[in-house]
């Protein structure tokens, strides 16, 4: 199998498994429990945050378990707009942000609040100076994502972040696909909320983070009891952290290394799939592009067909985001950025990582220029394209 | 998701390709939803459905029912080809997903405005055939 969708989610690696075990067996107990051993887990935990929390340079009592990214994004915009609604009612966030930060703030617009969702340029960019015009008196809150996850496109996070800090508007940031492919520093992007989840960095599947600046006000999600310092209610889940921690421990330091040889491969598939496959796009930026990501359109095919041939090959890739599968629209994000909807129907997205090689990459490459030309055999807009032209 | 008889058709799709100088030639969907379809059919002068090929852009499910329909409208008369419903497309695929179920409809149309175009050619009526309304021009966009 060659596995290309690391933006999905990676493979949990052995260390974090091994880690993890000792804490479903010999140190099960709740970490908030008053005894010795108990007491044990609980200082491991508190290790673990601590750890965590200085990789993207916050301090431990920043840092608060979830349950994962989407946990971590509608908290952030549902605890943020409930603590601030004496001050207002308004929301910005972009067309291109992942479901999780776009559903809040639709549930959030049936209770009255208003959303501003701001437009992005062809590469998925947003431009600090619309961000700017889009800010009202009642704003109580920006979020706008880190990176996105389907076109890999890196935001000017630091300068919105700073246009918020200009206008007194709390800062929110959907980090889940940048954290472990480039360095993130809060205190240097300027933001007050971030959001991570451990299983796209190798770590396991139902754990994430949300960061609160110091000072930021903020109302729990979940309520519950009093474990993350009264914000986020339910039983510390002690494996999941360890395993969490484990995997940032395994991924950062050798992330600059990595992101190089994992930028190489990218770059070849991108090029060769260009050069070989006519019409063909590639979606996004080039420049300002998390180093494993690759999103290419072809015209006159429909992705799915495209998906189920590779599948069959033994590769896995996505059209668009995975969550959009099972709705029949094409890609939110790839609209956004201005493609038409019969092209953005025929797209596919690569996530690379470090466990991949050449070989793979140029085997995709080789069966994609045969299952393109094979659809487009049998495609009628290819058909009319051939015997008319544009 | 799929049935193995739609990822068979998906995978080795029967009749595609197109006929020249085809009795009737039938197009329907659109690119915005991710779906055309386009049938050609070779009519004798019996009525009979002599060849059928089809062209589909669109996604498995998709091409997996414009394969079906023409395996079930080949060698049929064009009233009998009336009959191919959309029903009948997704029971000979084994079923289809809920979310699918339109691809079935779009081959069902897909046939009967190649029947149509036959029926207009020839100046012909089809009994019980309607104008597709969901057919598309190859002029248009």
């Amino acid at each position: 199998m060659i596995y290309l969708d690391n933006a999905a989610t990676t493979r949990v690696k052995k260390e974090v498994v091994n880690e993890m075990l000792p804490y479903f067996y010999e140190k099960y107990e709740n970490a908030s429990s008053i005894y010795k051993s108990a007491r044990e887990v609980s200082k491991e935990v508190s290790e673990a945050r601590e750890y965590i929390a200085k990789s993207i340079n916050a301090s431990s009592d920043e840092v608060y378990f979830t349950s994962g990214g989407c946990e971590s994004d509608t908290w952030a915009i549902k605890g943020i707009t409930s603590a601030r609604k004496e001050k207002g009612k308004h929301i910005i966030t972009s067309k291109i942000e992942h479901h999780a930060v776009l559903n809040a703030c639709k549930a959030l617009e049936k209770e009255g609040y208003v959303v501003t969702y701001l437009d992005v340029n062809e590469e998925g960019l947003i431009d600090p100076k619309t961000l700017e015009d889009a800010i009202r008196e009642d704003t109580v809150l920006v979020s706008i994502m880190m990176a996105n996850n389907e076109i890999g496109t890196i935001e000017p996070i630091k300068e919105l972040a700073s246009v918020c800090k200009k206008h007194n508007v709390l800062f929110h940031t959907d980090c889940v696909q940048a954290y472990g492919n480039m360095s993130i520093d809060v205190k240097d992007l300027g933001v007050d909320l971030l959001s991570i989840s451990a299983h796209k960095v190798g770590g396991p599947k139902g754990i994430g983070l949300l960061y609160v600046r110091k000072g930021v006000m903020i109302d729990p999600l979940i309520n519950g009891g009093s474990q993350e310092r009264g914000k986020r209610g339910g039983t510390t889940n002690s494996a999941f952290i360890i395993g969490f921690k484990k995997a940032v421990e395994l991924k950062l330091p050798n992330m600059e290394k990595n992101n190089e040889y994992v930028e190489s491969l990218r770059e070849h598939f991108i090029d060769r799939v260009l050069k070989e496959i006519p019409y063909s796009r590639l979606n996004g930026s080039r420049e300002h592009r998390l180093p494993g990501n690759a999103n290419i359109s072809f015209r006159f095919i429909e992705g799915e067909g495209m998906l189920l041939k590779l599948d069959a090959l033994g590769i896995c890739a996505s059209s668009g985001s995975a969550c959009t599968s099972g709705s029949l629209d094409p890609s939110h994000v790839l609209l956004a950025i201005g493609l038409p909807h019969e092209i953005a129907h025929g797209s596919l997205r690569i996530s690379i990582n470090e466990d991949n090689t050449l070989e793979e990459i140029d085997y995709v490459v080789d069966s994609l220029v045969k299952i393109i030309s094979d659809l487009r055999s049998m495609s009628p807009l290819y058909e009319d394209f051939v015997k008319k032209g544009e | 998701m799929y049935s193995d008889k739609v990822m068979d058709h998906f995978t080795n799709p029967r009749n595609v390709g197109e006929i020249e100088n085809a009795s009737g030639v039938g197009t329907v969907g659109n690119a915005k939803c991710g779906d055309i379809m386009r049938i050609y059919l070779d009519i004798d002068d019996n009525h009979v459905i002599r060849d059928v090929k089809f062209k589909t852009f669109g996604c498995g499910a998709a091409i997996a029912t414009s394969s079906m329909a023409t395996e079930l409208v080949k060698g049929k008369t064009i009233e009998e080809a009336l009959e191919v419903t959309n029903k009948a497309v997704m029971e000979a695929l084994d079923g289809l997903p809920p979310v699918k179920i339109h691809c079935s409809l779009l081959a069902e149309e897909a046939i009967h405005a190649a029947l149509w175009d036959y029926a207009t050619k020839n100046n012909i009526e089809i009994k019980g055939l309607k104008k597709p309304k969901s057919d598309i021009h190859e002029d248009e966009e």
